[in-house]
């Protein structure tokens, strides 16, 4: 790589860091303004009890929840993606990596916040946490580990600190470059984060070998989370709930919403940071042959899931299933279907339209599809139990659909503010595959010109 | 004089300053390499490869893994509840709280291991160069000595046009 192709990538990328235009500051200040109504809006909550939304007997379990596992399914996106996409080293994850990853440390914790959003009173929370010692814990109550919530702590937990450090640790050398760039306060700031990076051959192995080692830990670690939110349902007697293959399909669904989130990050990302020649078509292709696969796979489990249901003809079930396919939430689920299967098929499916606007296309259906799919699966099950007279409807009142906007405008900002402040593609890793191209093609032509190619 | 270093525009040009100082007779150790890419393709790169931080991840999953198993079944035998007929101590269910605290005990163990080896977060030696964060790489020696000063110039400039520094 020569050291002009060097210095453009660093300028290209670092360039939405150093150069602040006015749009940025008026869409943080829109976005900044509807987290705040979010937040008013938990706060009304708060103060007036959780009867203001339309939570109510028998449906507890509501918009929130919906959106609790929506966020945590889209976390899917990155650190899973990129852990795979390392460990079977494929060269064009290079740019795609970090944007993935940040993805899923903010929607982390923003489906994480709504657990506690929906605990009413959010300053119990406490109650979840296992404190060890008897003398700081007044509660005399210790967590019940065999409670799904309990299990949701710890996973949870474990992936978003795993995620930030998986996050974190490749910025160290971008650091380093932006504090040899700038002056006064930036540089003082971009040092303590660079953590005194230098650059010398122990330092880029030992940083090499850890994201190996982490890769390897974080895959099972994913899969366990949306495992473990889905056994939130399967482990309880619930019509359409209490099935074995909610592990594997919780996972499915989750990360096919991930990538779809990915895929409509990355395309806002190289129209309003011009970074165009850094995300190109081929991402957008590799991840909408992704996207088809799981697009498959999701209509595979939801077939498998529904055929087992009506053939089984169990009558606790059948009123919940019969809810879904021809009664009250039927709009719903045949949206989701179209949303999730039939809308993507020829985007992704079709060579000529699995383009950049193809693959957004497929992929603003997936993200709507899923969400749907998530309120499908919690609302109808609650709504139509094993008894007759304890059935019921639910229906979202403003707070809930307030404080949904607001975590969507929280996910835009924090992803903005993290794109402003951080290289959004990895600087040093993009410039070792440009370097290991080069190496690749002068391979090639010195082997062409050795006559060992024919 | 504290230091004298090269700036490098490519690793070959950086592979070959590297050979002509062990030619000069330093030792590894006393050669000090910054880059702004890994770049294991050449013998410079490669150096201390030796790590001990997969072993080191493997002790961090184990403690995560005794400390929650500890954690769990103490918990629960210290303030046992009784929930439908099912054991005390329900290790089916504490298999999912032990995973999960194995799987962050390698992450701690990893991430400890970096920053310890990588002496992170540490003070910048005196011989760094902001030109390596512009692509070039940095060869140089801290704390030569006095009558290898001139050896060691004609060394680094063996290696081709290159921008030869000293810190005082």
């Amino acid at each position: 790589m020569t050291r002009a192709t060097a210095n453009r990538i660093t300028e290209d990328l670092l360039r939405p860091l150093l150069q602040t235009t006015w749009k940025f500051y008026a869409g943080v200040t829109v976005l900044g303004i509807m987290v705040l109504i979010g937040l008013s809006t938990w706060a009304y909550q708060m103060y007036n009890g959780l009867g203001v939304t339309g939570d109510n007997w028998p449906v507890f379990w509501g918009f929130h929840e919906t959106n609790f596992v929506f966020w945590i399914g889209i976390s899917h996106a990155g650190t899973l993606i990129s852990a795979i996409l390392r460990m079977v080293n494929a060269t064009w994850r290079r740019p795609v990596t970090r944007c993935a990853e940040a993805i899923t440390a903010f929607a982390l914790m923003i489906g994480a916040l709504f657990p506690l959003i929906h605990l009413g009173r959010p300053w119990y929370a406490w109650w979840l946490f296992p404190i060890p010692w008897p003398l700081f814990d007044s509660r005399g109550l210790w967590p019940n580990y065999r409670s799904p919530l309990t299990w949701d702590f710890f996973a949870i937990n474990t992936y978003l600190t795993s995620s930030l450090l998986f996050l974190f640790l490749p910025m160290i050398p971008d650091f380093a470059v932006i504090r040899d760039r700038t002056v006064g306060l930036r540089r003082k700031i971009y040092g303590l984060l660079a953590l005194g990076w230098e650059g010398t051959p122990k330092q880029w192995h030992r940083l090499e070998s850890a994201m190996h080692i982490m890769a390897i830990a974080i895959i099972p670690v994913a899969v366990s989370v949306h495992t473990i939110v889905s056994f939130d349902f399967s482990m309880a007697m619930v019509p359409m709930w209490h099935s074995t293959i909610f592990g594997p399909y919780f996972v499915a669904g989750a990360i096919f919403s991930g990538i779809a989130a990915l895929l409509i990050a990355m395309a806002i990302l190289r129209k309003v940071l011009h970074i165009e020649q850094y995300l190109q078509p081929i991402h957008f292709q590799n991840l909408g042959k992704l996207l088809f696969t799981m697009s498959l796979l999701w209509g595979y489990f939801v077939f498998n899931e529904r055929l087992t249901t009506w053939y089984g003809n169990a009558p606790h079930e059948i009123p919940a299933l019969t809810a879904t396919q021809s009664g009250e939430y039927a709009p719903l689920f045949w949206t989701m279907v179209f949303c999730n299967f039939i809308l993507p098929f020829p985007f992704l499916a079709i060579r000529k339209l699995r383009t950049i606007t193809g693959t957004v296309i497929a992929s603003c259906g997936v993200v709507v599809g899923m969400w749907l799919e998530r309120y499908l699966i919690i609302v109808p099950s609650l709504a139509h139990k094993q008894l007759e007279y304890s059935w019921g409807t639910y229906s979202p009142r403003w707070p809930e659909i307030t404080i949904f906007a607001g975590s969507i405008a929280a996910m835009v900002l924090l992803y903005t503010l993290f794109s402003k402040f951080v290289p959004i593609i990895s600087i040093w890793e993009l410039k070792v595959g440009e370097h290991k191209e080069i190496k690749a093609a002068e391979a090639v032509q010195a082997a062409e010109a050795a006559g060992e190619l024919v | 004089m504290k230091a004298i270093y090269g700036l490098y525009s490519t690793p070959e040009a950086a592979q070959i300053a590297v050979d002509k100082l062990k030619t000069a007779g330093l030792a590894d150790r006393e050669i000090t390499i910054l880059s702004s890419e890994p770049l294991e393709e050449y013998e410079f790169g490669r150096r201390d490869h030796h790590t001990w931080m997969s072993w080191i991840a493997f002790l961090g999953a184990a403690i995560g893994m005794t400390s929650a198993y500890l954690l769990t079944s103490i918990t629960q035998q210290s303030w046992p509840i009784q929930t439908g007929g099912m054991p005390i101590v329900t290790n089916w269910t504490n298999l999912i709280v032990i995973f999960e605290l194995t799987m962050l005990g390698a992450v701690f163990a990893t991430v400890g291991t970096l920053l310890f080896t990588a002496r992170l977060p540490g003070r910048q030696s005196a011989i760094y160069d902001p030109e390596v964060s512009e692509g070039k790489i940095l060869i140089g020696v801290s704390n030569p000595r006095q009558g290898a000063i001139s050896d060691l110039e004609r060394a680094l400039h063996e290696a081709g046009r290159v921008k030869v520094k000293t810190i005082a």
